[in-house]
């Protein structure tokens, strides 16, 4: 498998805190990669380096090796690596389908002035996205609430919809950020299966920073493991649990806590 | 049934603007309305650029600044270079826009009242470059400015000599009511096509929308433009009725009653700053007869609107009907 993206050697400090401390990985094209590490490892920050919503104090990040770090975000995603938050990000007073379309903006041909003047290849483009939200209400089984004001959903649907965002600007590589926070066992089974059938069916590579362990074990190819802004380890899921750095890492949670 | 709907309505607007009130002024022979409603349009054509920054989530208070600025611009073309005042109408707004780009760009950075502050500065800052320029003769402004003349292409007259008509202020009324149905339709557009949708999807969160490929500084700078634009060309037409211009002709009291007209038709309705501007324009002068209680009065019936409908006037149509 080919390397897509490349993390190297990327810090970020804050004054005096270094939040990231010289971070190298790779994520192969096709792979679900988790970043974990206990609170204050650093995931969250390496995960806004990577999308470029940071500027890195150090280092650089390459998508198919084309530097993507210190970029406008907007630019990142128009070359194919875009975000999740970790928070029910989404447009409130939109509808779900509303969302999806508005979010298919890197999809259009035609330009701003076009779509004002509604020329017909702007109107192909309309139709283009329409069949594409469909497509991807159905893909994320959010037909039901399809016409719902998305300020009025619940988490679990909130969640769905972030993704459904993403998934419309058709990325190569998709950041989740905590895809799993707040869902009980049942929410986060489903949420497991639709992240793989993203990659499985629509051939969307997945990084994703997580707290919640054995839903990381079942769904990671790899795993990169972070304390206090480093690398401590990374491999496949069978390998972490085993690694006596990890374990110390969360050490006071026991064994227990990555085992599954 | 929708699109009927709206061509239906579109219909008896056009009717009432250029049928039904010349008529009913003619009627009543209450002559002095015209100034009143030509004043009314093009007021809420700048009011109309302020909604258009209320749309991509910024609180503009500094409208009256590009008002001024085009005003001067028509003016001075038109005194100096004897320039056709229809010329300088989009000249005005083409350069209000490009003023607007470059104060755009370092201020649309900031957010919520930040952003709305420098706004605010920005009108007395107008005003006191028009005190200060020598271009703009200081305090004594620029007077008799003469009125509008033909519009000629090729030789056929489009638009004949203000001058020259027996009713200018006719004139004057179906040119503003002509900007205003134009700025409007403009408007309605922007909203509905994807560009209104992507200023929406700014609004409503600025960091999703860049996570989706949003280049949202441009987007920002583009709305403020065109925003600026409605202002200049609203300041010029101003300007040819008044037939001169003060460094006090739009000041920071205009750039706020540009805002509370948005706010008073409704933020969420294209209709709503052309609403807001007639009730507050009216609602203004028939408190007039109060004297010194005028101020009083209105401003409290300002906040009890605001608390008993935060979202215009135009949100009664839909508590009451369907229609939206």
């Amino acid at each position: 498998m080919s390397i897509l993206l490349e993390i190297k050697g990327v810090s970020k400090r804050f004054g005096g805190l270094t939040a990231v401390n010289n971070i190298s990985f790779h994520v192969s094209e096709g792979e679900i990669l988790s970043v974990i590490g206990p609170n204050g490892a650093g995931k969250s920050t390496l995960f806004k380096l990577i999308a470029s919503f940071l500027p890195t104090s150090q280092g650089e990040v390459f998508l198919r090796g084309e530097r993507i770090s210190n970029l406008a975000p907007h630019t990142v995603a128009r070359k194919g690596l875009v975000r999740t938050f970790q928070e029910a990000t989404i447009f409130r007073s939109m509808t779900v389908r509303e969302n999806i379309i508005v979010a298919h903006h890197l999809r259009s041909r035609a330009s701003l002035l076009g779509f004002f003047l509604d020329t017909r290849l702007a109107a192909s483009d309309e139709a283009a996205f329409a069949e594409s939200a469909d497509n991807i209400i159905e893909f994320l089984g959010l037909g039901a609430i399809r016409d719902e004001l998305a300020s009025t959903l619940p988490q679990g649907h909130l969640r769905a919809l972030g993704m459904a965002i993403g998934l419309a600007t058709h990325p190569t590589v998709l950041l989740l950020d905590e895809p799993f926070a707040g869902m009980n066992h049942d929410e986060t089974m489903h949420m497991v299966t639709l992240v793989r059938r993203l990659r499985d069916e629509r051939g969307v590579t997945v990084l994703l920073v997580e707290h919640d362990m054995p839903a990381v074990m079942k769904i990671s190819d790899r795993i990169v493991v972070l304390n206090f802004g480093e690398k401590i380890a990374e491999g496949t899921p069978a390998q972490i649990q085993s690694n006596p750095k990890v374990i110390e890492a969360y050490l006071g949670a026991e064994d227990a806590a990555i085992g599954l | 049934m929708q699109k009927n709907s709206l061509i239906f309505s579109t219909g008896v607007f056009l009717l009432g603007v250029y049928v039904a009130v010349p008529l009913a002024i003619a009627t009543s022979e209450r002559f002095d309305l015209y100034y009143t409603l030509t004043a009314v349009a093009l007021l809420s054509i700048a009011s109309a650029g302020v909604w258009l920054t209320f749309y991509i989530g910024r609180i503009n208070i500094g409208q009256g600044a590009y008002s001024l600025v085009g005003g001067y611009v028509s003016a001075l073309l038109v005194t100096q270079t004897n320039m056709s005042f229809w010329w300088t109408l989009p000249i005005a707004g083409a350069f209000c826009a490009l003023l607007s780009v470059l104060i755009g760009l370092p201020i649309l950075r900031l957010r919520g009242v930040y952003f709305a502050m420098v706004t605010l500065v920005l009108t007395e800052v107008a005003r006191l470059c028009a005190l200060a320029l020598p271009i703009t003769s200081g305090a004594k402004g620029i007077t008799s400015i003469p009125l509008p003349s033909a519009l000629k292409i090729f030789g056929i007259t489009l638009i004949p000599d203000f001058s020259s008509l027996a009713n200018p202020k006719l004139a004057f009324y179906f040119m503003a009511v002509t900007m205003m149905v134009v700025a409007y339709a403009v408007l309605w557009r922007i909203v509905h096509s994807r560009l209104g949708h992507l200023c929406r999807s700014l609004q409503q969160n600025e960091e999703l929308a860049s996570s989706i490929g949003v280049n949202t500084a441009w987007l920002r700078v583009l709305a403020y433009s065109i925003s600026s634009f409605f202002g200049g060309i609203a300041g010029a037409g101003f300007i040819a009725i008044s037939q001169s211009i003060y460094p006090s002709s739009f000041q920071s009291t205009d750039s706020v009653n540009f805002m509370l007209n948005c706010f008073l038709g409704g933020l969420g309705y294209v209709m709503g700053p052309m609403l807001g501007t007639l009730l507050l324009y009216f609602g203004w002068d028939l408190l007039f007869s109060t004297g010194r209680f005028q101020l009083l009065i209105y401003s409290t019936l300002m906040i009890l609107l605001m608390l008993w409908l935060p979202n215009g006037v135009l949100s009664l149509m839909d508590r009451k009907g369907d229609r939206k």
